[in-house]
């Protein structure tokens, strides 16, 4: 049984070799990416960009920031959101609870993955020629509608998981013990589902902020800070494209800023998921 | 004992910082059937597992001393495991069936090791090892059926099969029939019966009757330590450990 | 004294007011994909009234002044892009997933995970930077002169171009983006394998990879594959990512080097300017059609093969 190189042994070495590789590769992606984008964008990070919105000839160069953009992304995220919650949450309950495996539940599936794999600069086509025959200009209502289709698909796909994963036997158990109904589904499903239903929330919203496809035509770009549903606003990733797009190094210091606050943002809601579902989550069955 | 096949020195085992076995020494005679019988959590799935490398895989598992089949310390560094696993069949207490083909089933392991030439020697031997564990008659038909549809009888059967296919020297079975119905429980029992002048055979097991229906050696554990062990005439009519009566009398 | 509690029929018509509902609710979906078509298709018909579709899918001249609006420049500019992501993408992801569900330890597992997690939830416009400041020159300055130096004979290596801004840049670029997703449902597959299998296969003296080749890839492929189908359909509607690093020339790429200009990048850079020039609007939301008629094909075409590749099981 001592060990002899058999071809089994040259192939496990090779493959795991190419495993460390691979392993790196895709986590020395990630570092590459966040240092890129950190080593940019802090030093050309001031209060002044996260405090002031753009006063004249900033896109020259001048004083000025981008809080029109931060403010705008949020409420444009915030807004879908929760649109796309009012939607999801039915859809995704009922589909479980009414529609089960019938057909009609597979054809709704199946639509809800159509959906998601609509690309989001044909959501903001679609939202932009929606807005043209309703005889709407771009704005803040506009981009937050086109983001609720955006986000619809991938907030019911979350939620329909956890609805799915929920053991059977939990319910039973708990309607053994002498539990309503009513309590089953308020204590022991609500809360079994809490922790899903929040990493679903903040799953949309992470993808909301960041998309600038569907957002490109239907929210429009402003250098105010969004006051009415009916105005245009201003969005972080739509400022990173604009500012990165002209000639100015000052001005293309400040897209790399502003992807720094969008990264961080992102982060902060994605860790902030995690968080949040392990707290809530901690006293759900596995 | 002259000539052990197994020879287990000074063995200690953990799980995490649970000790799971405590200075095991054992030999283990050339082929007969071995019983390792015990009250259950006393440590003797665990010994099994130390035989064929399978302990290691446990998350957390850690070892210090020495098995040595046929002289040779298995834990050396200078073993392959995989070999050791090739030469140390396993029965798990569940047919641990592959999602293929009952014929792929039987060929994967000669396959994996190149162990046949070309497709008439692999076909031979399937049909071979299919009749020594006696299911030929059963699925020589259907070689080609997925092989979980098979009772969990003759999956377990396959299993053997399938394990033999690969030429052990010892055969390993860890409760192998306790999933079983007793008519397919009677099948193992016989087939290992059988094949017990062709190769060593450790059986673990919790049932005091198939231990006294199989065994030619007995080894008694509990609480992660060997009690005793002997000849099974000797264990069994004369045992020499209070504890060992204790069991044997039925009392825990 | 009346009795509060609602009588049978009260309950029975409660329930199906709700069944209606419910059903009203789910159907929203498909109405949703049933008018996106309709309205993108009613704005792409004037097009379509003047030129034969045919001539648009395979015009290779995009003038809108001149009214000539031919497709196939960006057709093939979304398709090669997304051949090269994926074809970059799917066996280092393989690989990682394979590392992850069989070889590494609890804790690496635990600590990789939220790694992928920020991978998958980073914003495409963040890709693009990164590509612009990193990818881009990477690909121009290192890539490019040795691939013409060395394997310029072959025409998909050769450079008609001084930059980066290229399919090959877009390529990687896309590749990142999909990998978290590709190792995430990859995992995932394998760890739905009993362990049952791994022991059968180990305890009979196999290797681990052995082991996964022989017995969990082959089980756990229809799943890996509808991961990298929708991955695929992911990458072939990237828009900013692509855009910022593609180099967006509407011509007919030859290499991996040349620029193109994806569908995507052609709607995102053009739709709401110059909306005077006629028919202008018409063809780039023929471009959206276009680019949903790919998306949905593709993802019908995968989803009936893996059917049948299943149902032959």
């Amino acid at each position: 049984m001592k060990f002899r190189w058999h071809r089994r042994h040259w192939s496990e070495i090779i493959v795991k070799l190419l495993m460390y590789c691979s392993v790196g590769l895709v986590f020395a992606s990630l570092a590459v990416i966040l240092w890129t984008i950190v080593s940019k964008g802090l030093p050309a990070l001031t209060w002044e960009m996260v405090s002031q919105t753009p006063k004249g000839g900033f896109y020259l160069g001048k004083e000025g920031g981008i809080l029109n953009a931060i403010l705008g992304s949020l409420y444009l995220a915030g807004g879908a959101t929760l649109i796309a919650f009012v939607f999801s949450l039915p859809l995704a309950l009922f589909l479980e609870t009414y529609l089960g495996q019938s057909r009609w539940a597979n054809w709704v599936r199946l639509s809800l993955d159509v959906l998601w794999g609509i690309p989001s600069i044909v959501y903001g086509a679609f939202g932009f020629i929606l807005m043209l025959s309703l005889g709407m200009r771009a704005s803040l209502l506009g981009g937050i509608l086109t983001l609720a289709l955006l986000e619809l698909p991938i907030m019911v796909r979350a939620m329909d998981e956890v609805i799915r994963r929920m053991p059977y036997d939990l319910e039973q158990a708990a309607l053994a013990l002498g539990s309503t109904k009513w309590e089953v589904a308020s204590r022991v499903v609500l809360r079994q589902m809490l922790s899903g239903i929040v990493t679903a929330i903040l799953l949309a919203f992470g993808r909301g902020i960041g998309d600038a496809a569907s957002v490109l035509f239907t929210a429009g770009y402003t250098d105010s800070i969004p006051t009415s549903l009916m105005r245009p606003a201003a969005s972080l990733p739509l400022a990173v494209f604009f500012q990165l797009g002209t000639p100015f190094p000052q001005v293309q210091q400040r897209a790399y800023a502003a992807a720094l606050i969008l990264t961080v943002i992102v982060l902060v809601v994605s860790l902030g998921s995690r968080f949040l579902a392990a707290q809530v989550g901690k006293f759900s069955v596995k | 004992m002259s000539n052990p096949h197994i020879q287990v020195c000074n063995l200690n085992a953990w799980y995490g910082s649970q000790p799971a076995l405590k200075n095991i020494n054992l030999a283990i005679p050339r082929q007969q059937i071995t019983v390792i019988m015990g009250p259950s959590g006393c440590g003797k799935t665990t010994l099994l597992k130390t035989f064929n490398r399978f302990f290691e895989l446990t998350e957390g598992a850690r070892l210090e001393g020495q098995v040595l089949v046929d002289g040779e310390n298995i834990y050396d560094r200078a073993i392959d495991e995989t070999e050791v696993r090739k030469r140390i069949g396993l029965l798990a207490q569940r047919p641990t069936v592959l999602p293929m083909s009952i014929y792929e089933n039987v060929a994967y392991g000669m396959y994996i090791h190149r162990m046949k030439k070309n497709a008439r020697e692999y076909k031979d031997a399937v049909r071979h090892y299919l009749e020594l564990a006696g299911l030929w008659d059963e699925v020589g038909k259907r070689l080609h059926d997925p092989a979980t549809a098979l009772s969990i009888g003759q999956q377990q059967r396959l299993c053997l099969a399938r394990g033999l296919a690969v030429e052990p020297e010892i055969i390993l079975g860890d409760e192998p029939t306790s999933a079983l119905d007793p008519i397919s429980s009677q099948h193992i029992e016989k087939k290992l019966l059988e094949l017990k002048d062709r190769y060593t055979t450790v059986i673990v097991t919790h049932t005091l009757r198939q231990a006294k229906r199989l065994a030619d050696y007995v080894v008694f554990m509990y609480m992660g330590e060997v009690v005793e062990a002997g000849p099974a005439s000797q264990v069994f009519n004369h045992p020499q450990q209070e504890r060992t009566q204790q069991y044997l009398a039925g009392m825990f | 004294m009346g009795d509060f509690s609602p009588t049978l029929t009260q309950r029975q018509a409660q329930e199906r007011t709700a069944r209606r509902v419910v059903f009203v609710l789910s159907a929203l979906p498909l109405v949703l994909i049933i008018y996106i078509t309709a309205a993108l298709f009613t704005r792409f018909w004037p097009l379509l009234e003047q030129y034969s579709l045919w001539d648009l899918l395979i015009g290779t001249q995009w003038y809108p002044m001149q009214g000539k609006f031919g497709f196939l420049p960006f057709i093939t500019g979304t398709l090669w892009v997304t051949a090269v992501g994926v074809f970059l993408a799917v066996p280092p992801c393989l690989l990682t997933a394979f590392y992850l569900s069989e070889y590494a330890r609890p804790l690496t597992r635990v600590l990789l995970k939220p790694v992928l997690d920020v991978l998958a939830a980073l914003p495409s416009v963040i890709y693009g930077v990164w590509g612009v400041l990193a990818v881009v020159p990477f690909v121009g300055n290192q890539l490019r002169p040795v691939f013409s130096q060395y394997l310029g004979w072959i025409p998909l290596f050769s450079s008609h171009q001084p930059t980066g801004y290229s399919i090959l840049a877009g390529g990687i670029v896309l590749a990142v983006m999909i990998a978290p997703f590709l190792i995430a449902v990859t995992y995932e597959v394998l760890m739905t394998a009993p362990q049952d299998w791994r022991l059968g296969s180990l305890g009979l003296g196999a290797t681990r990879w052995q082991t996964i080749r022989y017995v969990l890839f082959r089980q756990s492929l229809p799943g890996i594959l509808a991961g990298v189908v929708l991955g695929t359909s992911r990458a072939l509607g990237e828009t900013m990512a692509v855009l910022m690093v593609v180099g967006n020339v509407p011509q007919m790429p030859r290499s991996i080097f040349d620029a193109a200009y994806p569908l995507p990048a052609l709607i995102a850079n053009n739709y709401g300017e110059m909306m005077s020039v006629p028919l202008y609007d018409a063809a780039l939301l023929g471009a959206a059609v276009l680019l949903l008629v790919i998306v949905l094909a593709f993802n019908v075409a995968s989803t009936l093969v893996l059917q049948r590749v299943l149902a032959r099981r």
